[in-house]
């Protein structure tokens, strides 16, 4: 403090030159921050499209040979080299809905319990009941589904499908056939399972950022608490929670080792959801090491270069219809 | 002090690693999982006696093949042969180095292992989807006296591509012109029906999982799981158990003499005792290889696990060569490969 007094008459003379200076380093520190940040957003940009690219040119050769036939037609015949992605893609689509036909209300139902409903001192360690879930290894779960889930989906939970809803008219084929245990539903249940941690985890998050005032209002006019999560809370943290959505989503499309064990990795197409299918991401696990000829590899990886794609189109349909959505809202 | 006492260890210890690698050359292969087992075994014994070791990647037949033409390992390995026109282009011979089998297993509540019996045709049949009831009059007519269940058969195959495959589907084609016809022969092939479960333990786990099924797994991993084996019918009529012992006769009674490159499948062998599935796997080397020290030392190695590695071999459930098999293998290392 004292210091400051005492200071000679030359430093305060000197000061402009040494404010000048502190802004240029500013200035250079400042842009020097900038390309340090853009550097990060373009790696994201710069490895995207390099894979994309790079799968789109090793799958080449099979996009060439087959064309439209490649996402159309069902053969995967290693001898004969005709190779179709069709039952793959199916595959991927069908689990991956299941599960989120699963996860999404579920989710929802556990974020909303621990945010809302649930006494404060349960809220702590079911959360971190969730986080621990979200840790576990996907070949876990694979083997769980496998040993654990698989003889309970067999005898009881598909006998009870196929005996009750497999007569029905329009849904009964979703729900026919032996009653093997392994198959697209069961995948669907795994894959649920393995996504509810990532999406409650995000609900629960942005749940809590939903200012009181605006809940205890909604509480003050006679809301229930439904009415409260569903007309206040929801609205508020939609664009996070659609978010969240996506993330489990991304994870149930992808997902490798788990589906491996309880899909069955069947190449065969068929209406019933509890008979043995394929995904994409299973597909490549499972057959990459052998493939023995080039159009087998190459097919592959222009499988790898289909979920590229499978995900960007499933993920552009999930951002158009919000976008319609709170068009419609006058947002 | 204590730092030079440090720096002296970290100086007498990598001298003494420089000792051991300029005496022992480090050879790699690449190949089947397989052999894995056996190989892993074989290497640690030799490098306990000779200081040789061995360093064997199981990344699977394909990846071996991939690897020995791209020169990167010393020895690749295969379970199944390459034609000689395809050895010769890439310059690469090729010899047997252990055999095993393959068995059908099954789930099937009250019959013991060893006590269901199946033909070529019947097992064509069924993995193609011709059969699909285990009280089929074509099932029950080779297993008199057998209470078979009136259930669904599912079938159980492998979903990556595997030696184990195919062996069994070139046993098939060999069986059944409808099979050869339709599906034909490769290490992974378009099934007709079923699930795929991956590798040896997913095909024994589904076995175990679904009543009813049929898959087809190495004789090992079907005793390791205890798991409910078939007898088969061989190419001489009579009906074999799946043993170290009808492997053994289905490697001797095949004509190694004739076969090129050792290029012999010896599925459906002939011989009253032969297991007709019996699989043989396949090292990969350069006829005139790089480093002719390196490819020499890998020589070396399968010339002492030919000759001293047998009870290694046979404690792992795998058939050793038979010993004039064993000579000809070195016969022929003499004329093809040049290590010297």
């Amino acid at each position: 403090m004292s210091t400051e007094h005492a200071l000679p008459a030359g430093a305060i003379a000197q000061r402009p030159d040494a404010l000048a200076s502190r802004s240029q380093r500013d200035l250079s520190a400042d842009r020097a921050f900038r390309w340090l940040v853009t550097g990060a957003g373009i790696f994201v940009l710069v490895s995207l499209f390099a894979a994309a690219l790079s799968m789109l040119w090793g799958g080449r050769a099979a996009f060439s040979t087959f064309g439209i036939d490649f996402l159309t037609t069902t053969d995967w015949d290693a001898v004969g080299k005709k190779f179709g992605a069709l039952v793959p893609i199916y595959g991927t689509l069908v689990t991956a809905a299941i599960a989120m036909i699963i996860a999404v209300p579920v989710s929802f139902g556990i974020a909303l319990f621990l945010t809302e409903v649930a006494p404060p001192w349960l809220r702590t360690p079911v959360a971190s009941a969730i986080e621990l879930l979200a840790g576990i290894p996907s070949i876990i779960y694979g083997m769980w589904g496998l040993f654990v889930f698989v003889p309970v989906m067999s005898t009881t939970v598909i006998p009870f499908l196929t005996t009750h809803l497999g007569p029905l008219p329009i849904f009964g084929p979703l729900f026919q056939g032996p009653p093997l245990g392994i198959g697209m539903l069961t995948a669907g249940i795994v894959l649920a399972i393995m996504v509810i941690p990532f999406i409650s985890s995000v609900m629960r998050e942005v749940f809590l950022t939903v200012p009181t005032r605006l809940k205890e209002s909604a509480y003050a006019l006679g809301s229930t608490t439904w009415e409260v999560a569903w007309n206040v809370v929801l609205p508020y943290t939609r664009s996070a929670v659609i978010g969240g959505i996506f993330l489990g989503l991304g994870r149930a499309l992808g997902e490798t080792m788990a589906v491996t064990f309880v899909l069955g990795n069947a190449h065969h197409l068929t209406a019933s959801l509890l008979m043995p299918g394929n995904s994409i991401a299973a597909t490549i696990a499972n057959e990459f090491s052998e493939a023995d000829s080039d159009i087998y590899v190459s097919s592959l990886i222009a499988l790898g270069f289909l979920l590229f794609i499978v995900t960007f189109v499933v993920l552009a349909i999930a951002k158009l219809m919000l976008m319609r959505l709170s068009r419609r809202e006058g947002n | 002090m204590s730092t030079s006492f440090t720096t002296r260890i970290a100086f007498a210890g990598i001298a003494a690693l420089a000792a051991v690698s300029a005496q022992a050359a480090d050879i790699t292969g690449a190949g089947a999982t397989f052999v894995y087992p056996i190989l892993s075994k074989w290497s640690a014994d030799y490098s306990t006696k000779t200081g040789n070791k061995i360093n064997y990647q199981s990344i699977g037949s394909g990846g071996g093949i991939a690897q020995i033409k791209a020169g990167t390992v010393d020895f690749g390995s295969s379970d199944k042969p390459l034609d000689p026109k395809e050895l010769n282009e890439a310059g690469l011979g090729q010899f047997p180095s252990v055999i095993g089998g393959v068995v059908p297993v099954v789930n099937l509540q009250g019959v013991a292992g060893g006590k269901i019996t199946f033909t070529g045709p019947l097992l064509a049949d069924i993995f193609l989807g011709k059969i699909t009831k285990w009280n089929d009059p074509a099932i029950a007519a080779v297993n008199a006296g057998l209470a078979l269940p009136d259930g669904l058969i599912t079938v159980v195959h492998r979903s990556d591509g595997s030696g184990t495959t195919f062996n069994w589907v070139n046993y098939l084609s060999k069986v059944s012109p409808a099979w050869k016809e339709k599906v034909g022969e490769g290490t992974s092939v378009q099934w007709p029906v079923g699930v795929g479960g991956k590798g040896n333990e997913g095909v024994a786990a589904y076995v175990k999982q679904i009543p009813g099924s049929i898959g087809y797994v190495e004789l090992a991993y079907a005793l390791q799981n205890k798991m409910t084996y078939g007898a088969m019918q061989n190419a001489a009529g009579k009906v074999v158990q799946p043993s170290r012992e009808s492997f053994q006769a289905a490697a001797a009674s095949a004509d190694w003499t004739k076969a090129q490159d050792f290029y012999l499948i010896i599925t459906n062998a002939p011989g009253d005792a032969s297991w007709p599935i019996a699989a043989t796997n396949f090292i990969l080397m350069y006829k005139q290889p790089k480093d002719a020290a390196r490819s020499k030392a890998a020589l070396d190695f399968f010339k002492w696990a030919f000759e001293q590695g047998k009870t290694q071999a046979e404690q792992l459930d795998y058939v050793p060569l038979p010993d004039d098999l064993v000579k000809q293998i070195e016969a022929y290392w003499q004329a093809q490969i040049k290590t010297g």
